[in-house]
């Protein structure tokens, strides 16, 4: 790649200018509000020009005795707890299908990727409409199947938080199925050929070829999955706006409401923190258990 | 690809049934965006007279021009596409050039930079929305475009999957080049940009789409009503019609036209894009 006949500082200079703009806004934007925010956590900063004073670690202790902050935490785990496991279900079993079929292949992985590539809040402007007790089409269909009583959806406190659950699996599963998609296309067929010679049945062909080929993918999908749960925003602040209640409030809603509604600057900073913590500690298992399967 | 023709009449008749399934399951995966569309063309009274009746008896378009006065919907609409557009030529310009870089030119330090700009692809943005925006309100950039464009240009997904195609190039390449007395400037935009034509689509429509539909950002940064864009405009009408339900829906037909338009020309591009992300790790 050198060049003898240039000098020595000049490869490296054409070098660091192409990489020069990046680096200045990745400085800027993005590693230096990195380090501000964790300094602003010790703040009781309140936004744009106020002047600051440091106040330990209160912020923290406040946290973990804000019942608010709190709930916000068990709702979002709530939610993980729920998106994860279907997603990947309804992904991983759309895949599969989709990989076994001969026909309409193509418009099938349209179909189910197209609410991936629709905004946010158009579609959560559609599903509450959707998820209306009394005027919406949801709640139509289940009294036309005889369920007298349907549930109040975005309106009770009890099934808000499943009804944006049911949105956000809905949207995203068409994206984890193409990408478990590839990897279930990514697995050699002659381990098929030689199971079949074996006379295992296709069952037995998914469960000792397909799972376990597909377990370094399906590991990075769980945790893009869990990674992804804990950003939820938009459909919250579209179809419900934390509430009824308290009853959607998640992680990121709360940051926001305290950080933009509120201008607790320095207080909704120490629950970013917290949020970057949950975020690392995931990526740090996912890096020390994916040694265990990726073989390079 | 795996081989999976079924030969036996039992198999034949399972790939059926399974097709079947499918299609059914596909249809009420479209079913919002039909009832969409069918509800932005009706009356409200049809509407709540029949809710059942799916399929309208008579179209009824005035949805459609009443949504363009009842709110500045014009003005949402052009800044989204500037925006979108801005940030995607300047984004995949400054974001190729550190991949060329990192991929085949030298640099002090290449391979600590480049797994700091990799930290970008595990640290969610909203961990450090709170902090930039003081950053950004300090520059005195807070409700501004410049603003906006200015915290969205950094891509480590960007840089990655260029990265990772500049890799694939043969460096006799750039070697022939540089015999030819080409700069590497030259060498870049000549040479290098138009044979990454397919990787730059990819990584353009995946830029372009997130734009087009961010909302926690502009939501932040843009506060006065002539610098909002479609979603916060949407948002904005939703809280104001609640009831409206043709009105509504034919806003978001309007905001999802694009997309669909941008989806149908480059759904290679997409699909390319997201089985990147599984070739990531």
């Amino acid at each position: 790649m050198t060049s003898r006949r240039l000098p020595q500082y000049k490869p490296y200079l054409t070098g660091t200018l192409f990489i020069l703009p990046a680096f200045v806004l990745f400085a800027v934007f993005i590693f230096i509000p990195l380090v501000y925010g964790f300094v602003m956590s010790f703040t009781d900063y309140g936004g744009f020009n106020v002047k600051a004073n440091f106040i330990g670690f209160d912020n923290y202790t406040k946290l973990f005795k804000d019942d608010y902050f709190i709930v916000s935490l068990k709702n979002n785990l709530v939610y993980t707890v729920l998106f994860v496991p279907l997603t990947m279900l309804l992904a991983l079993l759309a895949a599969i299908a989709l990989n076994s079929i001969l026909h309409l292949r193509k418009y099938l992985r349209m179909a189910f990727y197209f609410p991936q590539i629709t905004s946010m809040v158009s579609i959560a402007i559609v599903w509450a409409l959707l998820f209306n007790p009394m005027s919406g089409p949801i709640n139509h269909m289940l009294e036309a199947i005889g369920i007298a009583n349907p549930p109040q959806w975005l309106m009770s406190s009890k099934w808000a938080l499943i009804a944006i659950v049911v949105v956000a699996v809905w949207k995203s599963f068409g994206y984890y199925m193409i990408i478990l998609l590839a990897g279930i296309q990514g697995i050699p067929t002659h381990l098929y050929e030689s199971a079949r010679l074996d006379g295992a049945n296709r069952f037995k062909q998914f469960l000792y070829i397909t799972l376990p080929s597909l377990s370094p993918t399906l590991f990075m999908v769980l945790i893009l999955t869990i990674i992804n749960s804990f950003q939820v925003f938009d459909l919250v602040s579209v179809m419900t706006d934390g509430g009824p209640g308290r009853s959607t409030n998640v992680l990121v809603f709360r940051i926001y409401q305290e950080a933009f509604v509120n201008y607790r600057m320095g207080y909704s900073a120490a629950m970013s923190t917290v949020l970057f913590l949950i975020i690392m500690i995931i990526s740090l298992i996912q890096f020390r258990l994916e040694k265990k399967w990726v073989t390079y | 690809m795996m081989d999976v023709t079924t030969k036996s009449k039992w198999g034949k008749l399972a790939s059926y049934l399974l097709l079947i399934v499918l299609v059914a399951f596909s249809i009420a995966t479209l079913f919002p965006f039909l009832w969409m569309i069918s509800t932005s063309l009706r009356t409200d009274v049809d509407l709540f007279n029949n809710p059942m009746n799916w399929i309208p008896s008579k179209l009824y378009l005035h949805n459609y021009q009443e949504v363009w006065t009842a709110i500045p919907f014009g003005r949402y609409f052009l800044n989204t596409l500037k925006l979108s557009v801005i940030i995607t030529i300047l984004q995949v310009v400054i974001c190729s050039m550190a991949a060329y870089a990192f991929a085949k030119l030298k640099v002090p330090f290449k391979q600590t930079i480049f797994i700091l700009f990799m930290t970008n692809l595990m640290m969610p943005w909203h961990s450090i929305m709170v902090p930039q925006f003081a950053i950004v309100s300090k520059l005195d950039l807070y409700n501004t475009h410049t603003g906006y464009v200015l915290i969205q240009l950094f891509s480590g997904f960007g840089i990655f999957l260029m990265r990772q195609f500049f890799l694939s190039l043969p460096n006799e390449l750039n070697e022939a080049a540089r015999v030819d007395g080409l700069s590497e400037w030259k060498i870049f935009w000549r040479i290098i940009m138009p044979l990454s034509a397919p990787s730059l689509s990819t990584f353009a429509i995946f830029t372009f789409t997130f734009m087009w539909n961010d909302y926690l950002a502009p939501l932040i940064y843009l506060n006065d009503d002539l610098l909002k864009t479609l979603q916060l405009g949407l948002k904005v009408f939703q809280t104001e019609h609640t009831m409206d339900y043709g009105l509504l829906m034919a806003g978001t037909v309007f905001a999802t036209i694009p997309m669909v338009i941008v989806f149908l020309i480059g759904e290679r591009f997409f699909i390319q894009s997201v089985a990147t992300t599984g070739m990531k790790n």
